[in-house]
């Protein structure tokens, strides 16, 4: 039942003259031109970027995919010496890790970037430099990480790197590769999700309200949010497997006190939410495509998004469930398996609420229906095998054997593949204004469905006969002979069947016409894009109050064309979108987007250097480069970002004036700055974690009487740090006033304090000569006080660069989005040190 | 129903020896028998989703349906899998404390510690022997046995499919497992978590005995190393502890003493050489001396390729002998 429309009741102003139009066209198409020659590579459009981004996963894809035809030839016969039992090692090592860190994770936030801002009506993401620098990040860091196995150095610890086997046992750099190379990898996951969750909290066209939003924006948002508490335990783990390979810290190895347990928990903290942050952005096509192809809008919409959100949150109660045969009491292993098998619950709800818009609607017949229906297909039989395996004790017998192997990849291929194979049908005429094959289509569609069955029903099998993961090779004589050699048959069906569709997807479309207009005749705005489409995005941004706009507000297509809404034209030739408040999407801001620019790979690069260095340990080069970058990205944060505008604000269309810069709480930046940090808080609470991980599997941690540090240092440099961020808060009033001298005083002093704190904080553990490799406690307190006091520099730089702003009037007691931000960056700042001083000084006190 | 029990006549037609499909022990069967249960259950699920799906694909629609909207999402989504999955707990957890409980006070202790890439066994029968072994296990059928498993190097999991699930071996952690065969037999069990290059080639074998049968042989095994008559086998001894062999392996009644190899006082009566991996015969041994790295890559053991082939054909014949 469609509401109704503010267009009906007050109907928009009649459109421009044709010849204002045009002119309105024009400088729009300037302002976002795509920059053409070698200039093209420093695009930062979400359109540009979103397809390298997708690409580059799909090469990595394939990439996986001959790693798994490899060893599908290896296990086609027993005792068979095709590739050595290293090379093998390497394979699956790499096959596993490219899968989850370059194709799945990435995908997801290549198609994003690519329509999230289509489908919420803006012209792009609120950080488009940011989503370039990401994306330059993960092709260097793949690159990198893919590269190693053509030279026999990739790592081969499995993709789940479990100590001590990949600290001691395993010397060369393979490890390093991986532990900082899939940091590097990280850092730009996290990028990409504080852009999404940005994107979709303040970037929504006028009037769509949350409940309004696309499903798409809304299992986007979830795993966004995800990753900012999934990735950072395991960016902390590998921080303490790196510094126990490089300095013999440690934290894994029992013989100093360590435990291989604790990285389980870090990794598996990590890996099993991660499942999720694969599978729900890949539920999202579906939800997009199940109700324009059954012709209604979603049915239990409110369902859905309880759904997403209830398992976002449920997946971070159940990582234990990948440890039931460590030994872990009868009682864990009870509440986890109960977890693991409620998550089945929200999972129906999802796959019920489409099968219920099928029952509403009436179906027509598509390529991307028919890999809807293959998902499912897959899918459901790999949740089902997933309920068994959190049985403990089933888990005891199918953990780490073929059948699990046979169950994730159930899930995944069921569940993210196939969805985005359909999302690509779907969604191909939106790249380039041409349609993807049909025919081609479903010859690929049957290939891959039938290979991939034929691949893996029969290793549920293979894996309850005995044979375990990870093996290069297996006995004659365990009847496992014929199974494995029909896993590999099936393994070439299936990639036949993606071979076919990825012709389809790159073939030459030269002489193949434009598709329609909105060719599946869906609801959802993104629809509205012209054939092909425009690099504008969106020729007005639209007043919305349906979830289905071209279904149900009338005129709606001629209203956006014919520039009736909002940001109709680009006066000043700049790049600018509508911001909008989180809950209601009332327009808060016009907000002024950077164009073009190298800025982005060039820190990417030096970023990129430090991570690659860091691996050889060429620890000056490293140094040297991360310098590097902090300049550069001193340079980028200086030039592009926090701009004062040449007037304080703008009519932007339907008689609407908005500002054009606006600070604190309300600018775009401070809720990315909020974001970031939330994920770095998470990752030092991984970290706080390990320390209390050891105080429970040691009755001596921390030893008593402790070794130090003397509580008199952390808690002078607690107190110091509390000092130095009120004079930073002090800092911002006074800025506020317009009076700089005292914001300056402010601001030096609070940099004083800070480095007299740090100072004091480093002082502890030197002066009590504790020794960080002699045992785990006094690893963790230095990695602890270290980590603040770092927080502490980096907060000293940032005080800096806001003196230096002020000075050079880029930033007045008006426009004060550094300092505002600056501040926030010292809550958290302080929040990390003060907790580091009652760990580290308070603890062993009350132990 | 009766095509499952088909399938599982099938499937457990050609079942190997390590086989969780053709169990042999009581948590084996207990969960070979909660398998084929889950397995009908889920089938049934995934029929009737994917028949739900389809018909709705294909029917042409009624009236719009709040109702039936309600009854798909609310009992298909929430209500049955709830009930479902209840059912599957409550029966699995109660299976749980049996499945985790430590043998009684008195059972047979066997300490097995993983090792790259082979296993050390120590035999406790609890009369105060200490009993010395590698790569093998042998258990009286119809008692409980215990066993102690750790690491001193990597992660390794024992894993024993016919008798019961694997338990995890973590360096700085003692973990526990109890079997309860039931048949005799001979089984083969693996390493199931992965410890490097030849985690493939880290297996043994597992044979169940009668209990006399069985007590006969672990004094077999308590027993210093037979005494060799004069002949290849005799000469394979002294080349044995003139090429230095001892400073890695023990063989009891012997001057070699090593602690880092498996002890070998009666590799000769293992069902296999190199730990599971190839039958026990001259020929094998002598093959693992002298190409060590290529059967197990990655090895710790050098391989004796170098010395004479009558010197490897005696070796072999003495290990051969070791009874």
């Amino acid at each position: 039942m469609p509401e109704t429309t503010t267009s009906d009741k007050q109907p928009l102003a009649a459109p421009p003259p044709l010849d204002v139009r045009r002119g309105q066209e024009e400088r729009l198409l300037r302002a976002w031109k795509t920059p053409t020659g070698w200039r093209y590579w420093s695009a930062v459009n979400n359109s540009e970027v979103g397809l390298w981004y997708t690409a580059a996963t799909f090469v990595f894809l394939l990439f996986g995919g001959a790693l798994a035809l490899l060893m599908r030839l290896q296990l086609a016969t027993p005792g068979n010496d095709l590739l050595s039992a290293e090379l093998y090692n390497q394979a699956f090592t790499v096959h596993g890790s490219v899968m989850m860190f370059l194709f799945a994770i990435p995908v997801f936030e290549a198609i994003a970037v690519m329509f999230l801002p289509q489908m919420l009506g803006a012209r792009d993401l609120p950080f488009p430099r940011l989503s370039a620098f990401g994306f330059w990040a993960f092709l260097i860091g793949g690159l990198f990480l893919s590269g190693s196995i053509f030279v026999g150095a990739a790592p081969r610890g499995g993709w789940f790197m479990y100590p001590p086997l990949t600290s001691t046992y395993q010397p060369g750099i393979g490890p390093d590769i991986w532990l900082l190379g899939f940091s590097f990898i990280e850092v730009a996951a996290i990028a990409a999700a504080v852009e999404m969750i940005v994107g979709t909290l303040k970037c929504r066209p006028p009037g769509m309200r949350l409940n309004l939003m696309p499903l798409y924006a809304w299992y986007i948002l979830v795993a966004a949010a995800m990753i900012l508490f999934a990735f950072p335990p395991l960016i902390a783990g590998s921080l303490l497997l790196e510094v126990e390979r490089a300095f013999k810290w440690p934290f894994f190895d029992p013989a100093g006190g360590g435990d291989p347990l604790l990285w389980q928990h870090l990794f598996w903290l990590f890996g099993h939410p991660e499942v999720y942050i694969i599978f729900l952005p890949s539920v999202a096509l579906i939800a997009m495509i199940v109700p324009t192809f059954a012709r209604t809008p979603i049915v239990g919409y409110t369902w859905v998004v309880l759904a997403a959100v209830g398992t976002g949150f449920l997946s971070f109660g159940l990582w234990v469930h990948h440890m039931f045969t460590t030994g872990l009491p009868g009682i864990s292993l009870g509440l986890f398996s109960a977890a693991s098998e409620a998550i089945a619950i929200p999972t129906g709800v999802q796959i019920f609420c489409f099968i219920a818009t099928l029952a509403a609607g009436r179906m027509t017949r598509s390529v991307p229906m028919l890999f809807t229906f293959g998902s499912l297909v897959i899918f459901v039989l790999g949740g089902l095998t997933g309920v068994m395996v959190a049985i403990v004790p089933f888990d005891f017998q199918a953990h780490d054997t073929f059948f699990v192997v046979g169950h994730f990849h159930y899930v995944l291929i069921g569940g993210a593949l196939f969805p985005i194979f359909a999302g690509c049908y779907y969604f191909f005429p939106l790249i380039n204004g041409k349609a993807l094959s049909e025919r081609l289509g479903r010859i690929g569609f049957w290939l891959a469905f039938a290979g991939f069955n034929v691949a893996f029903l029969p290793m549920h099998l293979t894996g309850l006969r005995g044979m375990p993961r990870r093996v290069f090779t297996y006995p004659d004589d365990l009847g496992l002979n014929a199974l494995n050699m029909t896993s590999t048959v099936g393994a070439f069906i299936l990639a036949a069947g993606v071979a076919v569709i990825f012709w389809d997807l790159v073939r030459p479309k030269g002489g193949q016409p434009y598709a329609r207009r909105n060719p599946w005749a869906a609801g959802t705005i993104e629809w509205l894009q012209e054939m092909p489409g425009k690099p504008w995005g969106i020729r007005s941004i639209p007043e919305i109050d349906s979830r289905y706009p071209l279904w149900d507000q009338p005129n709606f297509e001629r209203d956006v064309d014919e520039g009736r809404f909002y940001l109709p034209d680009a006066e000043e030739e700049k790049r600018e979108t509508i911001v909008t408040s989180v809950i209601d999407a009332t327009p808060e801001e016009c907000l002024r987007l950077p164009g073009p620019s190298f800025i982005p790979l060039y820190a990417a690069v030096a970023t990129g250097g430090f991570f690659v260095f860091g691996t050889f340990h060429l620890w000056w080069l490293a140094c040297a480069s991360l310098v590097l970058a902090t300049a550069i990205i001193m340079y980028w944060l200086w030039t592009g970002t926090a701009i004062i505008p040449e007037k304080p604000e703008k009519h932007v269309g339907l008689g609407l004036t908005l500002p054009l810069y606006r600070s604190g709480p309300n600018s775009v930046s401070w809720w990315a700055m909020c974001i970031t940090m939330l994920a770095v808080l998470t990752a030092f609470i991984s970290l706080v974690f390990a320390y209390f991980f050891f105080w429970t599997i040691h009755t001596d941690f921390p030893p008593d009487p402790t070794p130090g540090p003397d509580p008199f240092w952390p808690a002078l440099g607690g107190g110091l740090a509390l000092a130095a961020w009120a004079l930073v808060m002090l800092a911002r009033r006074r800025n506020r006033a317009d009076d700089a001298r005292s914001t300056y005083a402010a601001l030096a002093s609070a940099s004083l304090l800070a480095g007299t704190s740090g100072a004091a904080l480093i002082a502890g553990p030197w002066l009590a000569n504790l020794d960080p490799q002699q045992h785990v406690y006094p690893a963790t307190v230095w990695l602890l006080l270290i980590w603040s006091t770092g927080h502490l520099a980096l907060g000293i730089l940032m005080n800096a660069y806001c003196v230096a702003r002020r000075l050079a009037g880029r930033m007045t007691a008006d426009h004060d989005i550094d300092l505002a931000n600056v501040g926030l960056y010292w809550h958290f700042c302080t929040l990390t040190t003060v907790i580091t001083v009652a760990v580290v000084a308070g603890f062993p006190l009350v132990a | 129903m009766a095509l499952l029990l088909a399938a599982q006549a099938l499937a457990g037609g050609c079942e190997g020896i390590q086989s969780a499909l053709a169990p042999a022990g009581r948590e084996a069967s207990r969960i070979a028998g909660l398998f084929w249960l889950m397995t009908v259950v889920a089938l049934v699920v995934w029929i009737v989703v994917i028949a739900l799906a389809v018909y709705y694909g294909r029917a042409r629609p009624g009236r719009r349906s709040r109702m039936r909207d309600r009854l798909l999402i609310v009992g298909g989504g929430v209500v049955v899998p709830a009930i479902t999955l209840t059912i599957l707990l409550a029966s699995s957890l109660a299976m749980l404390p049996a499945a985790v409980e430590r043998a009684p006070a008195g059972s047979l202790l066997v300490a097995v510690t993983g090792e790259q890439w082979w296993w050390r066994v120590r035999y406790l029968p609890g009369d105060g022997r200490e009993i010395v072994l590698a790569n093998e296990v042998r258990l009286p059928a119809g008692e409980p046995v215990q066993f102690r498993l750790d690491s001193d190097n990597v992660i390794h999991s024992f894993w024993i499919p016919a008798l019961a699930g694997k338990m995890d071996m973590i360096p700085g952690r003692t973990t526990h497992l109890t079997v309860r065969p039931t048949a005799t037999g001979v089984f083969r069990g693996a390493c199931a978590e992965y410890c490097g290059t030849s985690h493939a080639l880290m297996a043994f074998y597992v044979e169940v005995m009668e209990k006399t049968a069985f007590e006969r042989w672990l004094d077999g095994q308590a027993a210093p190393a037979v005494p060799m008559p004069a002949g290849p086998a005799a000469r394979g001894r002294e080349l044995f502890e003139a090429t230095g062999c001892g400073a890695c392996h023990t063989i009891r009644g012997t001057p070699a003493g090593g602690l880092i190899g498996p002890d070998l006082t009666h590799v000769g009566s293992r069902l296999s050489v190199g730990a599971g991996i190839l039958p026990t015969s001259p020929d094998e041994f002598r093959r693992w001396i002298a190409r060590t790295e290529h059967v197990k890559p990655g090895v710790h053991m050098p391989a004796f390729g170098m010395l004479p082939d009558a010197d490897l054909d005696a070796l072999a014949a003495y290990l051969a002998a070791l009874k």
